[in-house]
């Protein structure tokens, strides 16, 4: 096994277990991408979850029954109860827990969603332009990258963090700064193999510029393993996001954010543990419900990653 | 003149590749401070700044930062080589003595939790591949897949609510008891309470790190599972070990000798991988349980906008990282002699 494959399989693995068998793959192959993510039941899952979050992020502000924000001391920690007022229960300071959750998902995704878009706008132009060219950009590229991938990711975004100040955008940006790098390697490993293949050749030959060959004719054929990393990576992405708000370096206090709440509630656990077990929950079930969907997507859309 | 192997040959080249990285990662832990927008020392006398122009001058001359910018680049390597890391303002004291004491938890913590995922994962990687397409296969497949999506920080809380708080098993924050420490020789509180045969320390010890060394090796216990599932599932279907069946070999010992042996090859490189995360995820972990480690020295330091200390242990962790990439590498060519001959 190849360094590069051996890679493969370990990046794979380490986001998501197999759970389709052989014979179910091959059945999907002939059909169109959303009867084969329909009937593949992880990727089906996947995105009922997730499009759940959608909505209760999207309609938030209509849905939620209480503004997140708002205060109310006379009913502090009042434990979740079907028919109550608090469906999920208040935290320290009577705020509405469902409706904190509900706003929580709208930072969370939004984070996740603007991180994955900016890394594989960045990662994606500079990965097609090196491997396409090589050359000296591609060489430099190559080091700073190296020196990018010395840094654990969450020390990286601390330590970028500690400069920066806590803020929405903030957080975007030094997740994003170290976010690209998984996409300028497999962009710029695609476009290496793409560039000699025919339709390339013809498109050359042909008189087309450059720039034309590589979004027009490559990229078409690469977007699809573009889109299954971006989803694999978004729910790392949240959770890094949840972490950071956790230890109070992410999302500012007035923001409702998941990892701020669970940190809110740490000290009410032993008399009020759905204080901080609840978004926590919400946490893991959106980043489930994305995991499983970029599973399925790979199995759909990307056989060459799933041979590895 | 020394006729080398192929083998010597890569690993030499794969060491020497590791300097001018480690050289560039300190120049940017260097570049980091100095991005900070507006001034460090400014911000580190506060924000409500009632101090005096000359506390600020002798903060600044303190830190070097009154010089120009390419003397106190050749000071700070210079102070990297004699192993000077620079000196904290908030706790008035070397930047690598306070790391040097908190190293060991880390790395205590990190091999136990490494520890519980082998222990976890291979046995249920294996068992699953065996196994494979039953019920325990599926099951095992989909309780690593919730394994790696639930966030090691609240898997930590409801831990500690349940096993710590709940049944009163274990303590629910710390590393052990204050007046228990076993005298220091490692660090490693349990490798120092057994050298010195200090019983009830190591007892106190390992309560105290079963729940932090669980939580923060579940994640990586599902990838193991995983990975030894995938790996033993490609071996078992192999030539050889079809060869070694053929042969009459009993099956308990083409599982063994044959299938497993090589089917570890990829789990020694993720152990290599992972032990990086384990170090990049500590520090959620080490803030959940109260942990004296390198993570909570570097979040307080953040809070504390003590720069110098949050310069030194980014540089630390990052080039532990790419020290325990190169080792992993080194054994991985090793291991697999074909690597040697790319």
């Amino acid at each position: 096994m190849s360094q590069a494959s051996l890679h493969g399989v370990l990046t794979r693995s380490a986001d998501m277990p197999e759970i389709v068998s052989k014979a179910g793959r091959a059945r999907r192959a002939g059909m169109g991408l959303w009867p084969r993510l329909m009937s593949h039941r992880g990727g089906r899952l996947g995105l009922i979850i997730v499009l759940a979050y959608v909505a209760i992020a999207v309609s938030a502000p209509v849905l939620a029954p209480y503004p997140p924000g708002a205060v109310n001391l006379a009913e502090r920690l009042v434990p979740p109860a079907i028919g109550t007022r608090n469906l999920l229960g208040t935290d320290q300071l009577g705020r509405d827990i469902l409706s904190r959750i509900m706003h929580g998902a709208r930072v969370s995704m939004l984070v996740g969603l603007a991180t994955i878009l900016i890394s594989a706008a960045l990662g994606v132009g500079l990965g097609m332009v090196a491997g396409y060219y090589g050359g000296v950009l591609d060489r430099v590229l190559a080091r700073f990258t190296e020196l990018l991938l010395a840094f654990p990711y969450l020390i990286f975004v601390i330590g970028a963090m500690s400069v920066m100040g806590p803020g929405f955008w903030n957080l975007v940006w030094a997740l994003s700064f170290k976010g690209w790098v998984e996409f300028y390697r497999l962009a710029r490993a695609l476009v290496m193999s793409e560039k000699n293949r025919e339709y390339v050749e013809a498109a050359r030959v042909l008189g087309r510029p450059d720039s034309a060959i590589c979004v027009r004719e490559i990229l078409p054929n690469i977007v699809s393993s573009i889109i299954v990393l971006g989803t694999l990576r978004m729910g790392n992405m949240i959770v890094m996001e949840s972490s950071l708000s956790f230890l109070g370096l992410g999302i500012p206090p007035r923001i409702p954010a998941w990892g701020s709440m669970i940190n809110d509630g740490r000290r009410y656990m032993l008399t009020s543990p759905w204080v901080a077990t609840l978004p926590g929950l919400a946490l893991a079930l959106l980043v489930l419900g994305i995991n499983l969907l970029g599973e399925g997507l790979r199995d759909c859309l990307d056989p060459k990653m799933m041979e590895g | 003149m020394i006729r080398l192997s192929r083998l010597q040959v890569k690993v030499i080249e794969r060491i020497a590749a590791t300097v001018p990285l480690a050289l560039a990662v300190a120049l940017a832990a260097f570049v980091l401070m100095r991005a900070i927008p507006g001034d460090p020392v400014d911000i580190m006398m506060g924000e409500g700044a009632s101090s005096s122009g000359e506390e600020v001058a002798a903060l600044r001359s303190q830190l070097g930062l009154d010089e120009p910018i390419h003397r106190q680049l050749s000071g700070y390597l210079k102070g990297l080589f004699r192993g000077d890391l620079g000196y904290s303002i908030i706790r008035s004291r070397p930047v690598a003595e306070m790391i040097w004491e908190a190293l060991p938890a880390t790395i205590e913590l990190a091999v136990y939790a490494m520890l519980f995922a082998l222990a976890l994962g291979i046995p249920v990687g294996v068992a699953a591949a065996l196994k494979h397409n039953t019920a325990f296969d599926r099951v095992s497949t989909a309780v690593s897949f919730i394994g790696v999506s639930l966030p090691a920080f609240w898997l930590g809380i409801v831990g500690i609510l349940v096993f710590a708080m709940t049944l009163g098993w274990m303590p629910t924050s710390g590393r052990i008891p204050y007046g228990l420490e076993p005298y220091r020789i490692t660090g490693l509180l349990t490798l120092d309470a057994l050298l010195t045969g200090n019983m009830p320390a190591l007892g106190s010890a390992l309560r105290h790190l079963c729940l932090p060394a669980i939580t923060l090796g579940l994640g990586v216990a599902a990838v193991v599972a995983r990975v030894t599932r995938s790996s033993m599932l490609d071996v078992l279907g192999s030539d050889y070990v079809l060869f070694a069946r053929a042969k009459g070999v009993p099956e308990s010992m083409v599982t063994i000798r044959h299938a497993l042996r090589n089917a570890m090859i990829p789990t020694v490189t993720l152990v290599g991988l992972q032990f990086g995360s384990l170090l990049g995820g500590n520090m959620i972990v080490e803030t959940v349980f109260g942990w004296p480690g390198l993570g909570r020295v570097v979040v307080d330091a953040v809070f504390a906008r003590d720069y110098p200390v949050v310069q030194a242990s980014v540089m630390v962790y990052a080039l532990t990282f790419v020290l325990i990439n190169l080792v992993t590498d080194v054994i991985y060519t090793a291991l697999d002699p074909k690597m040697a001959l790319q």
